[in-house]
């Protein structure tokens, strides 16, 4: 089997990918990161964020969801398409309450990282300033659902890998939202548990675990002094 | 010598909304440098010098702060119409920051709340009329006139505010180094 058999182009760069995997594993793989939001290693593509939007032979789609196939060119470091993905960023400021300074995972958040990344200066859409409530009945954990994006990962981790079904989507559209599976309604009042993967998955602030929170310093955090781009990918996805 | 041939000073001019000063503070913070920022540039306006209104054409007006009263909305079209330059300055006037949290509130339920439960049960709710009226959100600047520029913080850093400063007025792109860049 020759190169062009197993590997595609990246900006120009040729990636080597094994059969099955899809564009932004191959791509991470190999070392070259791809804004994303929603997807995550452990877990099937979902396809929902599109902030991995890359071109494929002239054609955009997200790079999560795409297989990798020999031969094809794919761009995903170009301004136009760091432009879609700015937007795409702004839109998801706007519609949720990201008040970052008093938020816990700043400094930690994959939304504000991107942002960071992308150079997301402002908002620039009228922001929707929704209100969405906070559910602190949890002993050791509180969800603020003003800052969840519905990538629903804590809805594949509880599902897939605890098998406990806690988190859901419902409604449809800008009437979307994350519901608990609680007669309640309230979390406190599920077997949601700081061992869960579901715990874990959150990249914005809406999943937080009680009584550490501003543990770490400003000049510590995660995404402090490197940008998402260079520490995820020390960070081995794979 | 001719006094004539020096180049002419870049117009600086500063406002605040409904802000903490933190930027403010944080314009102060690029320490010695505003000695090298004074030889090519002149304070206007601004809660600095005192000057409440800008006397001539403003090169860069650097405003922080949100919408959250009728004064604010008046002092930021008025500093827009003087400034060539608009660059709003920190969370608040980017994106409402801080004083938006009372945005899942209704006005009258907080003014009710925080003025209205006096023990004698009468309501102290302000009422002058010289107090401007609280808008009935709180609101990021770019809502209601054109921004040129955004530097994003809580408050930004003295070495970010230097840094844009030195590219604008150097006649660069302005652009944060990434430890500059933060949300908070």
């Amino acid at each position: 089997m020759s190169d062009s058999d197993s590997s595609f182009t990246l900006d120009g760069r040729i990636i080597a990918f094994a059969p099955g995997q899809t564009i932004l594993a191959a791509a991470t793989a190999a070392g070259v990161y791809i804004p994303h939001l929603c997807a995550h290693p452990d877990f099937p593509p979902h396809g929902s964020c599109k902030l991995c939007t890359v071109t494929v032979n002239g054609r955009d789609g997200s790079a999560c969801t795409i297989q990798a196939a020999p031969g094809q060119e794919v761009r995903s470091d170009t301004p136009e398409l760091h432009e879609i993905r700015r937007v795409l960023l702004q839109m998801l400021f706007v519609e949720g309450n990201h008040f970052c300074p008093g938020c816990e995972k700043s400094g930690r958040c994959k939304l504000q990282a991107l942002a960071y990344e992308i150079e997301m200066l402002s908002p620039h859409f009228v922001q929707f300033f929704p209100h969405r409530e906070i559910d602190a009945s949890h002993p050791e954990f509180f969800l603020d659902f003003n800052r969840c994006i519905m990538c629903e990962l804590c809805v594949r981790a509880s599902r897939d890998v605890d098998g406990k079904n806690i988190f859901a989507l419902a409604g449809r559209g800008r009437e979307s939202h994350i519901i608990v599976n609680s007669p309640s309604g309230k979390l406190g009042d599920t077997d949601f548990a700081a061992t869960d993967k579901a715990a874990e998955v959150c990249p914005v602030g809406a999943i937080l675990r009680k009584e550490i929170g501003f543990a770490t310093p400003i000049g510590a955090r995660l995404y402090d002094h490197a940008p998402i781009s260079r520490v995820d990918l020390a960070g081995q996805e794979k | 010598m001719n006094t004539s041939s020096a180049p002419r000073k870049i117009r600086i001019a500063t406002a605040t909304l409904g802000g903490c000063f933190g930027c403010h503070m944080s314009l102060l913070d690029i320490d010695e440098r505003l000695l090298a920022l004074v030889e090519i540039a002149e304070l206007d306006r601004s809660p600095l010098t005192d000057i409440k209104h800008c006397g001539a054409k403003i090169d860069i007006g650097l405003i922080e702060g949100a919408l959250c009263n009728a004064e604010n909305v008046h002092v930021l079209r008025e500093f827009r119409a003087n400034c060539k330059f608009l660059v709003a300055v920190g969370a608040c006037a980017i994106n409402g920051g801080l004083p938006a949290q009372r945005n899942r509130f209704d006005v009258g339920d907080i003014l009710s709340k925080v003025y209205g439960d006096a023990p004698d049960g009468r309501s102290r709710v302000p009422d002058d009329p010289e107090l401007p009226l609280l808008l009935d959100k709180v609101y990021p600047i770019h809502d209601v006139v054109r921004v040129d520029y955004f530097i994003p913080g809580c408050p930004p850093s003295g070495d970010a505010l230097w840094k844009f400063l030195t590219d604008l007025i150097g006649g660069r792109t302005p652009r944060l180094d990434y430890p500059q860049f933060h949300f908070d």
